[in-house]
């Protein structure tokens, strides 16, 4: 009996595992939204033709230009896209470059939306197919992704822009431009 | 008013479950024989008072009293009745009082039957008892409180989630809650019996009712939650290996081998430890389970009252009542004697095989269920389903069977497998036939096949234990085995047909079409829009005949509700005992085409015949006990009555 009291305290041992392991994971939980597998990589080719009269369409050329660019992933129909209209104007006072990628919207309905809330963008492409949106890995809209000047992803912010986002954002593409 | 008498109630109820707690532990400390009278009726009163707590709740959802947050955000004065009460433990709240209650009514009921055991024992039971209540009653009273009340008051309700307004569903969390409450009571009578070393038979006798009481709710209300699963959420799986599942599933496991150890335990005074050891980890499991589901650690496909906080609270407790638990069975596990000693080849060691078997399922399904967390804690995500869980469980689950096979013939204590070889052959000649047969006729995969032939052979060893007996003087607890063994040779049969044999047509119809499914021949007659009391569904009328014979109706619905907006598939069904045809409506697609998806699903409902069987058979078993306690307390009685006679009669000469 002697030799193999240590098994007795085997099922503490585990349990003090299990109270680990789940104590992390409610102490630092884990994210819910999906991460795109395309930081530090180059943009896919594509082109787009414009979403909206009034401004050219977006292609993959038009990032190689040398100078930082935000991308934002939206649509007209998206509700936390109208959410963060205010601090993407913000954005663009602080002399950010906005592009725009409408998913499968309506060239009508942009129109409405972007007169509606401002329109930021130096250019929208119209994404009905959600070939981009797929190709740089965004699950969602809004998103907005920091291109550098060589058309290379280098950060991805998922869901609405708030307040607090807006100065960490204007860092980010800072950094995209040395 | 109401609402205010609730909370009274149930504090009231809390304060009695700290004296039961300080009393039972003073009493533990030394004898205390006015504290020790406390204690039962503190245990009774406790259990009335949460019962009045919970009536008051469903009063309040009866009359739909808007100015209750909890009525508010899970009720609608549009409800049909039956939903409104079964709102009431829809919810975090509402189900952690149904927990609470159905804990303390238990404990009231021990307080006043049992009398088998030694009453300091009774008192260490209590007081843990009381000790695990009391965690939740603060859980309930500090953080969810579900009398609270919203103002000003919500002029409307906000609903119940349509997905759980079904009849199926809102008896489900109560049969699982009584199977996870009676593992606690369990729980209590193992450390009592640690904490004042009397793990005996007695002890054994005392729990099992419980456990086999436990178990027969877990048993139905993993069967009906499997069946609800099947037919509401219209994907035609019956089993999906997720952590809710798996939360049910885990204690179910280590009930049942609680239950057989239990029995070695009671007619051979043997695996003491372990069966105290079981007794804590069934009860974590059920802890456990809960933590997970609510927690929101693990995501699943139906994970409701997700939130950190509430996750938090429950770990504590967790780590109070498991934790302490577990230290009291390694400072005391080893001063309890190992007990009676037996060969390999006995009942009882057949019964130490099935042990072994379901802890390692167990422990299969733990971690399966865990494994994600622990793969996210290196940044990896990964879904752990089938693929891994049926194989797995299967490398232990089918030898179990073989064991279970054999295991009713063999004699307590000291047997050889001479003595049963005629039933060992029959058995392995009728499986080997089985296999040979579908192997031949058919091209399925293994594990299927081995379900087939495994099923036959365990459905004819169950009902070999009856062979030369008199089965009218047979006990009934013998029956219930026979029964429960038999169940499971059912559902193994449906599982493994069910996933052998399925037939599945997904088409794009137009009305007036004809689609072949299995020996099915459906016929697509039309659409229609239906209204219900608080919906409104597009229905598909199809009518489906058997290898020709008569035509029989269906209509599965496509329904949306608007109290809160949600679309839901409600699936028709038309079972035969051999199978069952189940259909679901989809979408409109152009051109006047609607998607229909039929599926012929042989045996299928075996599984939950099995299900049922099994339950049945812990109930017999039930009586039959209960029945031999009483014969037995009344012999006792009467002996004791007779003996005082006697002196009486003496000191009077």
């Amino acid at each position: 009996m002697k030799q193999i009291r240590w098994t007795l305290w085997l099922p503490l041992a585990l349990f003090g595992v299990f109270f680990v392991l789940v104590a992390s994971q409610l102490i630092n939980p884990a994210g819910t939204t999906v991460e795109s597998a395309m930081i530090g990589k180059p943009l896919p080719e594509f082109t787009l033709k414009p979403a909206n009269a009034d401004r050219p369409g977006l292609a993959t050329q038009d990032m190689r230009d040398g100078q930082p660019r935000l991308l934002n992933v939206f649509a007209s129909w998206c509700v936390p896209c109208a959410a963060e209209a205010p601090q993407l104007s913000a954005l663009e006072r602080g002399g950010a470059n906005i592009v725009g990628v409408a998913i499968r919207d309506r060239p009508e309905d942009v129109a409405a939306f972007l007169a509606q809330h401002g329109n930021p963008y130096s250019r929208i492409g119209a994404d009905d197919l959600s070939e981009v949106q797929v190709g740089i890995g965004s699950s969602g809209v809004p998103e907005t992704f920091v291109i550098d000047g060589k058309g290379m992803i280098r950060y991805q912010h998922i869901g609405d822009i708030r307040d607090a986002d807006v100065p960490m954002l204007l860092e980010k593409l800072r950094e995209a431009a040395q | 008013m109401i609402a205010e008498f609730g909370l009274a109630a149930l504090w009231l109820a809390a304060a009695l479950a700290a004296l039961q707690l300080v009393a039972g532990a003073l009493v533990l400390g030394r004898d205390e024989p006015a504290l020790s009278a406390l204690v039962r009726p503190a245990a009774v009163v406790q259990g009335v008072l949460a019962a009045l707590s919970f009536a008051a709740l469903i009063l309040l959802f009866v009359e739909t009293d808007l100015s209750v947050r909890l009525v508010a955000e899970n009720s609608h004065t549009e409800k049909p009745m039956i939903f409104k009460i079964a709102g009431a433990w829809g919810n975090h709240e509402g189900s952690m009082l149904l927990w609470v209650t159905i804990m303390s009514l238990s404990g009231g009921l021990i307080a006043l039957i049992e009398r088998r055991l030694p009453e300091r024992t009774m008192i260490a039971t209590l007081a843990a008892q009381a000790f695990v209540g009391l965690g939740f009653y603060a859980f309930l009273l500090f953080s969810s409180n579900p009398f609270a009340r919203l103002s000003p008051a919500a002029p409307e309700g906000l609903g119940l989630n349509p997905l759980l307004q079904d009849i199926g569903l809102a008896f489900h969390p109560p049969t699982l809650y009584l199977g996870y409450v009676g593992l606690s009571v369990a729980f209590s009578f193992a450390v009592g019996a640690l904490l004042t070393r009397q793990v005996t038979p007695e002890f054994a006798r005392a729990m099992r009712p419980w456990v086999l009481g436990a178990w027969i709710f877990l048993t139905i209300g993993i069967t009906a939650g499997s069946y609800w699963a099947y037919y509401e959420l219209g994907w035609g799986g019956w089993w999906f290996w997720d952590p809710v599942e798996n939360a049910s599933l885990m204690p179910w496991l280590a009930a049942t081998a609680l239950l057989h150890s239990a029995s070695v335990l009671a007619a051979r005074d043997a695996l003491r430890a372990w069966t105290i050891m079981l007794g804590v980890v069934a009860f974590s499991m059920s802890m456990i389970g809960t933590f997970l589901v609510r927690s929101g650690i693990l995501t699943s496909v139906h994970a409701f009252a997700v939130d950190p906080e509430r996750g938090s609270f429950i770990l504590a407790l967790l780590v109070l009542y498991i934790g302490s638990a577990l230290t009291l069975f390694g400072l005391r596990a080893g001063t309890v004697a190992e007990g009676e000693r037996f060969s390999v080849t006995s009942r009882e060691g057949a019964l130490v095989v099935n042990n072994v078997a379901l802890s390692a399922i167990l422990a299969i399904v733990l971690v399966g269920t865990l494994y994600p967390l622990v793969t996210e804690a290196f940044d990896i995500k990964v879904s752990v389903g089938p693929p891994y869980f049926n194989p797995v469980s299967a490398l232990f689950f089918l030898p179990m069977l073989l064991v279970l096979a054999v295991g009713p013939l063999l004699r307590w204590r000291r047997d050889s497998l001479g003595r049963v070889q005629n039933e060992v052959v029959l058995v392995a000649i009728v499986a080997l036939l089985v296999l040979a047969g579908v192997w031949f006729n058919t091209s399925i995969g293994l594990l299927p096949l081995l379900g087939l032939a495994l099923s036959v052979a365990v459905a004819l060893a169950s009902v070999l234990p009856l062979r030369g007996r008199n089965l009218r003087r047979l006990p009934l607890a013998v029956w219930g085995m026979v029964f429960a063994h038999l169940g499971i040779a059912v559902a193994l049969f449906g599982m493994s047909a069910d996933s052998a044999f399925t037939k599945e047509k997904l088409v794009a119809a137009t009305p007036g079409e004809t689609v072949e499914v299995g020996p099915w021949k459906v016929k697509f007659e039309t659409v229609e829009p239906v209204a219900g009391p608080n919906w409104t569904a597009l229905e598909g009328v199809l009518s489906a005949s058997y290898s020709g014979g008569k035509a029989r109706q269906m209509a599965p619905q496509s329904r949306e509700f608007w109290s809160p907006v949600q679309q839901t598939s409600e699936s028709a069904l038309l079972t035969r005992w051999n199978g069952q045809l189940y259909a679901v409506l989809g979408d409109e697609i152009e051109g006047g085409r609607w998607q229909l998806r039929l599926w012929w699903k042989p045996f299928v409902i075996w599984i939950w015949l099995g299900g049922l069987m099994i339950g049945f058979g812990g109930f017999l078993a039930l009586v039959g006990r209960v029945v031999d306690d009483l014969k037995r307390r009344s012999l006792q009685q009467r002996i004791a009555r007779r003996r005082r006679t006697a002196a009486d009669e003496e000191a009077a000469a």
